[in-house]
């Protein structure tokens, strides 16, 4: 799948196209097929995204997952320090991101 | 230090408002990120991977307690409660908000700081050695020229359109504290037979895809011609620079490309040329600076000895605490890089600790090492213990420095949105390895750099032992490197073969490390032994 991704304008949080929206959770991110492109100069425009990109992501259970290692770091926040992860509190939030 | 005079307040102060307004105009969309973009990168603000980053410049890397404390407000008011000090001297802000980017840096402008030049094809921060002023082996306080050329380089129109990024250091003495020959251009403060201070002058180094040692340009540049001659040195690579091709404009190809004994003439040619200018610093416009830079009131007939009853201070006393210039005094260095944390990052509070610590007792000095430690340059021998019990409970007396633990990584995958591979996790599993102090001791200096990409800002290409993080088919490679310095004896590292994963470039850096201590003369350091033998015979033992 494709996924839709960039940061927020003002506060440079990552976020993820949601099929009508951003959302800071990759969980939410939807599959842009082949409109990608079209939906990034719309939205950049709006400046509801910055520097937006399309990334390759694999459907699981779980959610989305981004196939590259950058974009699931991005997706969970740095490895390093998971006490300000987006979900600090879930032990398992990152498994699957190295 | 040096103070703002009401030129440098205003430009400053006018400068938050320009970019004030520069955001509000991104955020209404009266620019796109095209536009934009050149603006914020000229105010330090970069976009990373989790959000916005703001380099703050430190210059020379001295801070005095207010600056400090004002870092640890702005991590705890904008950031989430830590910055990150990097191989510049200068501090990272890894969490910031653009909207919030005017007020930081406006709050910023109020301890005479801002992060103008810390990004973009510029001058960028000038360093120093982070002892100036205090070592006992230097000619004088190379800081006053920094400050000099900071002022003359900053805004300067010849100087706003660089081909590329443009990194200058000045030290005073011969032992080489700051990478001197990994810039583009370095200055060593050195006395003639004459017993005249003039400069020895270095071209064309610099780390990156592409590395090149600096070479001796000139063996002495008179004090008072120095910015004649630095303006012919980037008069030069301003004319000739590779302008088509990014991975080409550094000045260091200009002056491979050129070789050296022509790039020598044509700076020579030029330099000629600015001296009839007449742009040089007055003596008088020198001595107003220098007056900013005079030594402390250091305290006479203090007793120089320290009372070591305490085993864990007296270990970080032998390993921290270096020889100062002026009887009873010592200067202590400041560990960032306990084991398994994040090297070269300080919380507020432990910002704070050191800020109280400066001001009542080193004179209200802090300094930045390009190694990611800070120094408490001037501290009484007789209060070593007190400061030392203070670092203590702020988790930041660790006994490292320059052992195999002091590991400089750059902020790599984790933060970094040019990384390949994360540079951190590595820099805590091989502390975690050596972690025990008695094997930290006997390996003695050895200096591990570890960069996420061919950027370099780790210093891969300096250390005793490199890493560099690549790429291999999307997933995180690590080759290694062994035999670079940037000391004194500066040498470039070299690759030894296939890299590793994150696992295997740990265990391969401990071969090597075994390989060296089977191979050892007395008293040698790594470096040194690497040296005598050469790579193949470590080699041998990384990759069997
Ligand atoms: S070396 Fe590369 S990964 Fe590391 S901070 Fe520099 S640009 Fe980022």
């Amino acid at each position: 799948m494709r996924l839709l991704t960039g940061n927020d304008l003002k506060t440079g949080a990552v976020i993820w196209w949601t099929g009508r929206d951003w959302s800071v959770h990759v969980e939410d991110a939807a599959d842009a097929g082949e409109h990608g492109e079209a939906i990034l100069a719309a939205e950049e425009g709006a400046r509801r995204v910055n520097g937006g990109y399309m990334i390759d992501a694999i459907d699981t259970t779980q959610g989305p997952r981004p196939a590259h290692i950058k974009d699931r770091i991005r997706a969970r926040g740095p490895t390093v320090r998971p006490d300000l992860n987006l979900k600090p509190a879930d032990p398992a939030a990152g498994d699957w991101v190295i | 230090m040096y103070k703002y005079d009401q030129y440098d307040q205003a430009m400053v102060d006018a400068r938050v408002e320009d970019f004030r307004d520069q955001v509000r105009r991104r955020i209404a969309g009266d620019m796109n990120d095209d536009q934009f973009k050149p603006l914020r990168l000229k105010n330090g603000l970069y976009l990373q991977l989790h959000a916005y980053m703001l380099r703050v410049a430190i210059p020379y890397g001295t801070l005095n307690s207010r600056q400090l404390r004002k870092l640890a407000e702005i991590a705890r008011k904008y950031d989430r409660g830590y910055g990150h000090f990097t191989t510049r001297q200068n501090l990272q802000y890894h969490w910031i908000k653009l909207e919030d980017a005017p007020d930081i840096l406006a709050e910023l402008a109020t301890v005479e700081m801002h992060a103008i030049q810390t990004s973009g094809e510029s001058i960028r921060n000038i360093s120093a050695d982070q002892y100036a002023g205090a070592a006992a082996d230097e000619i004088c306080d190379p800081r006053p020229w920094a400050e000099l050329l900071r002022q003359a380089t900053s805004f300067h129109p010849e100087f706003s359109y660089l081909p590329r990024k443009f990194k200058i250091c000045v030290i005073s003495s011969p032992a080489d504290r700051a990478a001197l020959r990994w810039h583009d251009c370095a200055l060593r403060i050195v006395r003639n037979e004459a017993g005249e201070e003039g400069f020895e002058v270095y071209a064309g180094g610099g780390m990156g895809r592409t590395p090149f040692i600096a070479y001796k340009i000139r063996d002495f540049c008179p004090a008072a011609q120095i910015f004649s001659y630095i303006q012919a040195i980037l008069r030069v690579w301003n004319l000739h620079a590779r302008r088509d091709n990014i991975h080409k404009q550094r000045m260091k190809i200009l002056v491979h490309d050129l070789g050296e004994e022509e790039f020598r003439r044509q700076v020579e040619e030029a330099f000629q040329h600015f001296l009839t200018l007449d742009t040089d610093f007055p003596q008088a416009e020198y001595d107003r600076i220098a007056a900013y830079f005079t030594p402390p009131p250091f305290e006479t007939g203090l007793p120089d000895d320290i009372d070591r009853s305490d085993p864990d201070f007296a270990l970080w006393v032998d390993q921290q605490v270096i020889a100062h210039k002026t009887p009873g005094y010592a200067i202590a260095n400041i560990s960032l890089k306990p084991i398994g944390g994040i090297g070269g990052d300080a919380t507020a509070e432990q910002m704070e600790v050191v800020a109280d610590l400066a001001e009542r007792y080193s004179f209200d000095d802090v300094r930045v090492t390009h190694a990611q430690n800070l120094v408490l340059p001037h501290v009484r021998k007789q209060d070593l213990y007190a400061v030392w019990q203070a670092l203590h409970e702020a988790g930041l007396a660790d006994a490292n420095l320059d052992l195999v633990t002091d590991v400089i990584a750059c902020p790599g995958l984790d933060y970094c949105t040019l990384a390949n591979a994360r540079s951190i996790p590595v820099a805590q599993k091989i502390q975690r390895r050596f972690a025990e102090m008695e094997r930290q001791l006997d390996l003695g200096e050895l200096k591990i750099k570890i960069s996420g990409c061919i950027n370099a800002c780790g210093h891969h290409h300096a250390g005793h032992i490199g890493i560099l993080g690549v790429d291999r088919k999307g997933t995180e490679n690590y080759q290694l490197l062994l035999g670079g310095s940037g000391a004194e004896d500066t040498t470039q590292a070299k690759i030894t073969g296939p890299g590793f994963d994150e696992d295997g470039v740990v265990d391969a850096v401990e071969r090597a490390i075994e390989r060296y201590r089977e191979l050892r003369d007395p008293g040698e350091r790594f470096i040194d032994t690497y040296r005598r033998v050469g790579l193949d015979a470590f080699k041998e033992a990384i990759y069997g």
